[in-house]
């Protein structure tokens, strides 16, 4: 999942301090797991704006609403009829859906409530950690599955770099070293003849290098 | 005992102070409330295991944010007794008192009727 958490209360307030009535928009999907997005976060959002506000003499008419997703224009598609009332929307969405819910409602100021962190897994309650910088080209299968490219910081295909102590990243002594993962796993998969073969030279332009990606499937497009 | 405290503390009775969100906080704040305090049983000893423990990282929350918004957070408590301990729960109520006393009343109301 996209995992993001909510910004500063005191970011935010600077970001609607202006409007007069502000839509706190949540989204159902990945920010509702990660518990930086979801109705939850969006009543305990909503609830402390008011309350700064109204101490303020400032009756800002703050109102909630969770939608399905709000990077699918169906859902977005929910916004349509109540829109107008707002002089602004505040997501609570990854940056995907501040932009999809902007680029639905032009005539509508979108802010973002949260920054998007990484694509990452649930470690426990409250605790996330990233697993994927979505390269576009896929190593896993000769990796052990541990992914070098999000896991080892300096991103070495051919690991691990001189600063592996103890099966520890020298970036962080908490940090395990991605290429001691992979090389342990391997072992215990008694797949040590893939870690013998060096991974060539990455073509990086499915990344962002080349630029914004997109994925068409014909067999499914109307 | 025949102890007394202030007639002004509206007391709810949730089965265990696990039971109480963040949002319930917050929710009663917003609506007027000078202050709100949990009281949980002892830590350690709570029926349901952690509940008093989740309320305890609630009520630190909470605070974080009504300072974060420029309200006191020291208007929201948590405080943990057993249930023989009839004196401490009276102590902790004259205790909150006494703290939202010197605080005055909620500066959301202050705000709200001078907007009027």
């Amino acid at each position: 999942m996209i995992v993001a958490e909510q910004k500063p209360i005191e970011e935010i307030i600077q970001e609607i301090q202006d409007d007069h009535s502000v839509l706190i928009l949540g989204c159902n999907e990945c920010v509702t797991v990660c518990e930086a997005g979801g109705k939850k976060e969006v009543a305990v959002l909503a609830s402390a704006l008011r309350m700064h506000f109204m101490q303020q003499g400032d009756q800002k008419q703050i109102e909630e609403k969770t939608l399905e997703r709000q990077c699918d224009s169906e859902y977005l598609e929910e916004l349509r009829a109540q829109v107008d009332r707002y002089d602004s929307v505040l997501s609570l969405a990854c940056g995907a859906g501040v932009q999809f819910t902007a680029e639905k409602y032009p005539s509508t100021a979108i802010y973002p409530g949260v920054n998007t962190k990484f694509i990452g897994v649930t470690e426990e309650q409250g605790y996330w950690t990233e697993r994927c910088q979505a390269c576009g080209q896929c190593i896993l299968a000769k990796t052990g599955g541990i992914c070098p490219v999000s896991r080892c910081a300096k991103r070495l295909l051919n690991g691990p770099c001189g600063g592996s102590t103890q099966g520890k990243c020298e970036i962080n002594p908490e940090l395990d070293c991605a290429w001691q993962l992979i090389i342990d796993r391997l072992s215990s998969l008694d797949k040590l003849d893939d870690y013998e073969e060096l991974v060539p030279i990455k073509d990086w332009s499915p990344d962002r290098a080349g630029g914004p990606r997109k994925v068409v499937r014909e067999d499914v497009t109307s | 005992m025949r102890l007394g405290y202030s007639p002004d503390i509206k007391l709810i009775r949730v089965p265990c102070t696990g039971k109480v969100d963040l949002i319930h906080i917050l929710h009663a704040m917003e609506k007027g409330a000078d202050g709100v305090y949990l009281v949980g049983c002892l830590e350690g000893d709570c029926h349901f295991l952690h509940g008093n423990l989740r309320a305890k990282k609630r009520v630190q929350k909470a605070q974080e944010i009504l300072n974060s918004i420029g309200l006191e957070g020291e208007r929201v408590q948590m405080y943990n007794l057993s249930s023989g301990e009839g004196p401490k729960f009276v102590q902790y109520a004259r205790e909150m008192e006494e703290r939202i006393r010197e605080l005055g009343p909620n500066p959301i109301k202050k705000g709200l009727s001078s907007a009027a």
